[in-house]
């Protein structure tokens, strides 16, 4: 489990709208490039002296190449990272206000207490 | 010595902003009561005639993050910008700027450290909607200098509930031992009952309505003995995965004292969430 990986790749393409938009448009071929070039950035840090050994698993590497928030909330992403990005890239695709929000809420559905631990 | 001029504990409610600045048809139908009361809560406040604001909040994955996180931290620096991008793009919140109180930021970190309290510091800090927010309804001018203070109630493993409360007495005891001639508001903000990227998410009231009534309860009247008896970390979780927000809550009743009635208590139950608001005046016959 690399939680603390998929937690910073929702963080790091959340804070940055080009990324927002490029993982909109490109889902898979953005995660590709982000593990390849942005995973082991540490982020207050120069590039030089960066990590060595953050991969994801294949299961997570594919919650996020297809955009998919239930698998990424079972897997025990952090819930408010995923909803913040995921608002960001699907809410404008929705008419009604929080109509996308909703939908979300009702994905998550089956899920019930205790929820997948997030403790990273 | 400091005066405490007031100790105020709210809610923080990114979409506050947008509803009452919105017109026409944009505006929800909601917005006229939310702000009529926002500004009745507002004037309790202003009537305290403050000189320096310290606010409690929480970073939301905004500066703070997962490769050094800090537990309860302090701000220090002249000057603080506020709101990021994902606020403005989700909230429409503005940017804001606000001027930093260094010298009673320098007090309560070195007096805090000597108290037993290992508070991180930040001399640069930029801060988000869990300050900004009550700056907007509080003191929209934000014409205060301020002495922010973050707590973790969002990256487990958590501080204790009971270290919160812990923290917001110590605060209490340092600001009223300080050595300025200013009135000092405390401020901070939590949530009652939430949950964010959740099943229950966006319902038509709060998750656990049960939750919040009983700790709109606790707050009002100081009932510490009953928060610290019913509340847990493992507990947080029922109510709503983002309910440990209420341990700021819990920081700003240490802040007002055990047992303490609050002076002014007013609630508003929206969609999502309810909204609580708090005001104590420590300072005899400032009522």
């Amino acid at each position: 489990m690399s939680k603390y990986l998929l937690n910073k790749f929702l963080y790091t393409i959340d804070r940055d709208p080009e990324l927002v938009e490029r993982y909109r448009d490109d889902p898979r071929g953005t995660v590709t490039w982000w593990e390849a070039e942005r995973a082991n950035v540490i982020l207050n840090v120069p590039a030089a002296e960066c990590s060595t050994w953050l991969t994801f698993e294949d299961t997570e590497r594919e919650a996020l190449a297809s955009h998919d928030y239930v698998k990424l909330f079972e897997l025990g992403a952090h819930p408010f990272l995923t909803l913040t990005l995921f608002i960001a890239l699907f809410e404008r695709d929705y008419a009604e206000p929080l109509g996308f929000q909703r939908e979300y809420a009702a994905r998550l559905g089956h899920f019930s207490l205790p929820y997948p631990d997030i403790a990273t | 010595m400091a005066t405490i001029a007031a100790v105020i504990a709210s809610t923080h409610h990114p979409f506050y902003y947008r509803a009452s600045t919105s017109t026409g048809a944009d505006r929800p139908p909601f917005a006229d009561e939310w702000a009529a009361k926002i500004e009745a809560f507002r004037e309790t406040l202003t009537r305290a005639r403050p000189d320096v604001l310290v606010m409690v909040g929480s970073d939301h994955f905004h500066q703070l993050w997962l490769d050094n996180m800090p537990q309860f931290l302090i701000g220090k620096a002249p000057v603080y910008d506020g709101n990021f991008y994902n606020e403005e793009r989700e909230f429409g919140l503005p940017r804001m700027r606000m001027a930093g109180h260094e010298e009673l930021s320098g007090y309560l970190l070195r007096q805090g450290l000597d108290a037993g309290f290992d508070l991180a510091f930040s001399n640069e800090l930029r801060i988000d909607h869990s300050i900004t927010c009550p700056l907007i309804t509080l003191r929209p001018a934000a014409d205060l200098p301020i002495v922010p203070i973050y707590t973790n109630i969002f990256a487990p493993p958590l501080p204790q509930p009971k270290r919160f409360v812990e923290l917001g007495r110590m605060i209490r005891q340092l600001v009223e031992s300080w050595p300025g001639q200013e009135r000092v508001a405390i401020i901070g903000t939590g949530h009652l009952s939430l949950e964010l990227g959740g099943p229950r998410q966006f319902g038509p009231h709060g998750p656990d309505p049960e939750f919040d009534r009983k700790a709109v309860g606790w707050i009002a009247s100081g009932d510490l003995e009953s928060a610290l008896t019913e509340v847990s970390l493992d507990s947080l979780w029922l109510p709503g995965n983002a309910t440990h927000g209420f341990m700021d809550f819990m920081l700003m009743m240490g802040v007002a004292g055990e047992n303490v009635k609050a002076d002014y208590t007013d609630s508003l139950d929206l969609f999502h969430t309810m909204e609580a608001y708090f005001t104590w005046y420590p300072e005899a016959g400032s009522k």
